[in-house]
């Protein structure tokens, strides 16, 4: 069931290096890295960058077992993908299920976007598990406030984001506590069929959509009570400051991604060689 | 700008809302109000009687459509001074869950004064002076949704506190909470008027509430209609009840005892003043 505790539960608190970067670092690496894991196109290029994740991983001292729970959700797109690339990648035979064919070349295919999903995922997931959502929302700020001028909303973006994040656990206590008002006036959310359960919904969400446009009224007036006039002259109670790791930790995605692309120049992608 | 007097005051406030093509309705109908310097004023008034519309006013959150609001002598007409006056008269309002901003407790409170561009280490100065002055710094790091009305009603006053404001207005501020929680921030206020001398314009549904005021505002249908010290304005019990406002309990207790024979002092409104009159009546027999 529903939890207030949901949109927390990704941050996982410790008190280790990589917690204690500063935010920006953490979401600029994680873009260099993202990036690198798309030039990459070699089981090399993957055996480098996941060695630099398990480090990124050892040091932040979170649970793996947590790492791989966050893969849970993309388990089936993974399989999907992988069953495909299997069946409609041309090239010598492994076997025949009826017109489909599964190749060597596809199970490589397969298996390579496989553990880029992989490598992606559980690096990602690291950047919300050792960084809090107000640092996250801090250091996006931050990093997108140069193109402010070329008309992206820097402030807007965080202020709605930490909006959210504020009001999610509320509306989910509320949603609990319509449903729970519903259901003892005899509301059936559970039984039937996928279109009567979905028509079981309406009456829970059109009051929680009524209450939501209210909280926001009233949000709208008290921060303006409270002197918001958007961005601009705003200042910060926390500041950011980039350490020595944050430049440590970058300098060597960059080193990552130069060998990365040594790498793929020397080997070439990986399914031509088969 | 007129020379601070340290008042706020409403002169011939009037004020109506469009509902649909011409029509209005009539929210105040001439408000002639003043609050002095470090007074604690309590309004109170059976619904629709204008009083959040008032309480905005002093807040520039509605302009006046014809009188004028007079805050600390800034005139809230005064496009100019519209972010002095928000930043002097802070506003607390009735439902704390939307007043909250930020998802952890300083960062709420800081949000004020970064708004007005306060120097970050001043702001943390700001942020702890704040959350002291409403007991709730030991609970600086923790998420709003996870507390108690009454301490997310602190907090709100808190992030009030934070603008260094002259005066604080609360719009029903415990209208939504446990007794527990009415309590705390009743305390609260009550404190903030006491110790640091911050001007008070409490609205409440509650009439104990009102009892610790210095002055009591009674509003209905837009006018305001009866003005004076609590025990004073309690004692028209008749007119309170004929605008379905109640007497505070006790004023309702001694009523009862007056009429059982027992007759205490009729302005004794609360517990203690009770006890001790009822004590002197004993002792007296
Ligand atoms: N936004 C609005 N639009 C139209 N009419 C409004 C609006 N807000 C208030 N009113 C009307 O103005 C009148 C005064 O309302 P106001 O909210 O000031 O009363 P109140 O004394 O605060 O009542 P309550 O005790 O219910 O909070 C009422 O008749 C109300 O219906
Ligand atoms: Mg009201």
């Amino acid at each position: 069931m529903m939890s207030s505790g949901v949109i927390m539960g990704q941050y996982y608190p410790a008190s280790s290096p990589v917690h204690a970067m500063d935010p920006r670092a953490k979401i600029l690496i994680s873009v260099v890295f993202m990036v690198v894991l798309f030039v990459g196109n070699n089981f090399y290029a993957f055996a480098i960058m996941g060695a630099f994740a398990g480090l990124a991983i050892a040091a932040s001292k979170v649970p793996v077992r947590l790492l791989i729970r966050g893969l849970r959700p993309i388990l089936f797109i993974m399989a999907f993908t992988m069953v495909l690339h299997l069946f409609l990648t041309p090239g010598p035979a492994i076997f025949k299920i009826g017109s489909f064919t599964a190749t060597w070349a596809g199970l490589i295919q397969g298996l390579f976007i496989g553990v880029r999903l992989v490598i992606l995922i559980m690096f990602t997931s690291l950047l919300t598990l050792t960084t809090s959502p107000i640092e996250l929302t801090d250091g996006l700020e931050d990093i997108l406030k140069p193109f402010t001028r070329l008309g992206v909303p820097a402030h807007e973006l965080a202020m709605m984001m930490t909006i959210a994040l504020r009001f999610i656990p509320t509306l989910l206590e509320e949603a609990e506590r319509i449903m729970k008002a519903q259901m003892a006036r005899g509301a059936d959310f559970e039984s039937g069929n996928m279109v009567k359960r979905a028509k079981s919904l309406v009456p829970l969400l059109v009051p929680l959509f009524v209450s939501a446009f209210r909280r926001a009224d009233d949000l709208a007036m008290a921060m303006e009570a409270r002197c918001y006039r958007g961005g601009e002259g705003r200042t910060r109670m926390r500041q950011l400051r980039m350490a020595a790791r944050d430049f440590v930790a970058f300098g060597l995605v960059i080193v990552i991604a130069a060998l990365v692309i040594v790498v793929r120049i020397r080997f070439g992608p990986v399914v031509s060689r088969v | 700008m007129a020379e601070d007097t340290g008042t706020i005051e409403a002169r011939g406030l009037y004020h109506r809302y469009e509902l649909g093509d011409k029509e209005y309705v009539t929210a105040l109908a001439g408000v002639d109000a003043k609050v002095s310097r470090g007074e604690f004023l309590a309004i109170i008034g059976p619904n629709g009687s204008g009083k959040s519309t008032l309480a905005k006013h002093f807040n520039v959150l509605l302009l006046p459509e014809s009188g004028d609001v007079w805050v600390f002598g800034m005139n809230t007409k005064d496009e100019k001074l519209t972010w002095e006056i928000r930043r002097n008269a802070g506003m607390v309002f009735q439902n704390p869950d939307n007043q909250i901003v930020a998802t952890v407790v300083e960062e709420d409170v800081a949000f004020g004064p970064e708004n007005l561009g306060v120097e970050p280490a001043a702001i943390r100065q700001r942020v702890d002076e704040a959350l002291t002055s409403v007991d709730m710094a030991h609970m600086r790091r923790h998420a709003p949704h996870l507390l108690s009305g009454g301490q997310k009603q602190r907090v709100a006053i808190a992030g009030v506190l934070a603008m260094r404001p002259g005066c604080i207005v609360l719009d029903e501020p415990t209208a939504m909470l446990d007794p527990r929680g009415r309590e705390e921030v009743m305390k609260t206020v009550l404190d903030l008027n006491k110790k640091h001398g911050i001007t008070i314009i409490h609205i409440t549904h509650y009439m104990d509430e009102a009892l610790y005021a210095d002055r009591v505002l009674v509003m209905d249908q837009g006018r305001v209609i009866m003005e004076g010290p609590p025990r004073e304005v309690f004692l028209e019990k008749e007119k309170l009840v004929s605008l379905g406002l109640d007497v505070p309990p006790l004023g309702r207790l001694s009523e009862a005892l007056g009429r059982a024979g027992v007759s205490v002092r009729p302005d004794a409104l609360s517990v203690e003043e009770l006890v001790e009159e009822l004590c002197r009546l004993k002792s007296g027999a």
